[in-house]
């Protein structure tokens, strides 16, 4: 039985191109990138080439590319590198209630500290309304941190009309776009950021290693320190193999253009399409149009996101879920919450996200199993029976 | 976080699944920290648990936990029956990962509740 992969947001196979360039740079280039010598140097070139793809991508200077260790490092600097290097200028920051964990947790930690937090909601969409930034706006404002695109629903946010405004109120702006950096447009004067995270383990690329874009004269001070490396913002060797590999992944997104989107944008609508035609009582989750092309994330009434996880596992279908049973803490997913869905419904949520190596042969076997699983967890649901009993009552 | 062979067994191919009609016992109860749902029907005689069965709302472990504890209980004496435990069902399923644990208690309360709605439908106290 072939494995079908449907959780590409929360990780991607790495690419063969990118595999081998990884392979060369662990094989034969140990070099330091900080070393003067031919193999340090060789090193060095190759990071840089790297970078050079980043500043392509991104639309910026080279100085202005930040390696890191990944989105969560790149959101740590930007919230609380920023936060500590405005703190006589304010202690106010704007942020939404439907960002990753890596925004949101330092954003607590900053409350803990003191500072002022406003968490603006969402519409039902995933959607935030540019106006509440603008309105939430005070004299000790130091940052604003909105995502460009979620990873749970896929909601695109009009990240450029914010830009337009922080500038316009020289207040700093961050998007967390490590769902959307390669995939959509993310010119950061385009989108009007002076702070953009992306990562690389989204794009094919390897775990464990990302870039912050720093626009130049934003003020920011490290987290960690240390040596000089990555203008002393992200000090520590470089994971140069890393590096060159994220390079890679994203020099290939870039070559493909907008080609792969509307192939996952045909298959996404191909499986929901299905869905509707096949399985009773669902709910779409996340903007109609306004979304990653590779993301659906759907509510199973009456079931609960784990059972159906392991079943579809059965049929060798990865997915992932917002229902409570399947994270640690046990809450039922915060963005759904934000969106309005109540706890009973979001408990049955899947979401299930393509990337390049998904066909339409595998929607069709998704389709196969799916309704037959959901339908099976039905049968074993006492809600189900009540909700049968109160219809034919 | 992985599950026992014995709990994807018993996921899979859930036992004593579904309603029961003229239950004697029917405990309902709701996991409050996730929001799950449990429903388990005993059938009586002689003070003795002739029959289970159970509909469940939840996640693997919820489900495997509620096969589980019918299985046990089946032939069981009702006092024998309320000596059962949520970790005497995880360990009959060979052990749940540690923030599954919580999902057993739903067993365990279920068949608590089973019990006593079976007693006071009886008048015993
Ligand atoms: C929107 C978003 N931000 C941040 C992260 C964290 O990225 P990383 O896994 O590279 O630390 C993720 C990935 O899970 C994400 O989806
Ligand atoms: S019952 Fe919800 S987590 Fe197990």
């Amino acid at each position: 039985m072939g494995r079908i992969y449907l959780d590409n947001n929360a990780t991607t196979p790495v690419r063969p191109e990118v595999a081998e360039a990884l392979g060369r740079m662990l094989k034969g280039c140990y070099g330091n990138p900080s070393t003067l010598y031919c193999i340090g140097q060789e090193a060095h070139v190759e990071m840089e080439h790297a970078r050079d793809v980043m500043a392509g991508i991104l639309g910026c200077n080279r100085e202005e590319v930040i390696f890191t260790s990944g989105g969560t490092e790149s959101d740590n600097i930007a919230v609380l590198g920023v936060a500590r290097a405005n703190r006589k200028k304010g202690n106010h920051i704007i942020t939404t209630k439907i960002e990753h964990h890596a925004v949101l947790n330092p954003c607590k930690a900053l409350e803990k500290e003191g500072w002022q937090v406003t968490y603006l909601p969402v519409d039902k969409y995933g959607m935030v309304n540019p106006e509440d930034v603008e309105r939430s706006i005070t004299p000790g404002t130091v940052l604003i941190s909105i995502m460009h695109a979620n990873n749970e629903v896929g909601t695109i946010q009009p990240i450029a009309e914010t830009g337009k405004m922080a500038r316009a109120r020289r207040i700093t702006f961050h998007t967390d776009a490590v769902q959307s950096f390669g995939k959509l447009s993310v010119n950061v004067n385009e989108l009007g950021v002076d702070l953009l995270s992306a990562s690389s383990h989204k794009i094919y690329g390897p775990k464990g290693v990302g870039l912050l874009y720093v626009r130049k004269g934003t003020k920011i001070l490290p987290i960690m320190f240390g040596g000089h490396q990555e203008r002393s913002l992200r000090p520590g060797t470089e994971n140069v193999p890393g590096v060159v590999g994220f390079g890679k992944a994203a020099e290939l997104m870039a070559a493909e253009g907008r080609s792969e989107e509307a192939r996952l944008l045909k298959l996404r609508e191909r499986l929901w399409e299905g869905i509707k035609a096949n399985v009773p009582h669902v709910k779409l989750n996340g903007h109609p149009t306004a979304r990653l092309a590779g993301t659906l994330n759907v509510i199973f009434e009456y079931v609960e996101g784990e059972s159906i996880i392991l079943s579809l596992d059965e049929h060798g279908i990865c997915a992932s879920s917002g229902s409570a049973c399947t994270s640690d803490a046990l809450e039922p997913s915060h963005v759904l919450a934000a969106m309005g869905v109540p706890p009973e419904k979001s408990h049955g949520a899947l979401r299930m996200s393509f990337g390049r190596e998904n066909t339409e042969e595998d929607v069709d076997k998704v389709l196969e199993a799916l309704p037959k699983v959901v339908e099976k967890l039905r049968s074993f649901s006492p809600i189900y029976k009540d909700f049968l009993k109160q219809q034919t009552a | 976080m992985a599950y026992s062979e014995k709990v994807m067994d018993h996921f899979r191919n859930p036992r004593n699944v579904g309603e029961m009609k003229d239950p004697d016992g029917v405990g309902k109860v709701g996991n409050p920290v996730c929001g799950d749902i449990m429903e388990l029907y005993i059938k009586v005689k002689d003070d003795t648990i002739v029959d289970a069965k159970f509909q469940t709302l939840g996640c693997g472990a919820a489900i495997a936990t509620s096969s589980m504890v019918t299985e046990m209980v089946k032939g069981q004496k009702l006092e024998d029956a309320l000596k059962i435990s949520n970790s005497m069902v995880a360990e009959a399923l060979g052990g749940l990962p540690s923030q599954k644990m919580h999902c057993s208690v739903l067993a365990e309360e279920a068949l608590q509740s089973a019990i006593s709605d079976y007693r006071n439908k009886k008048g015993i106290k």
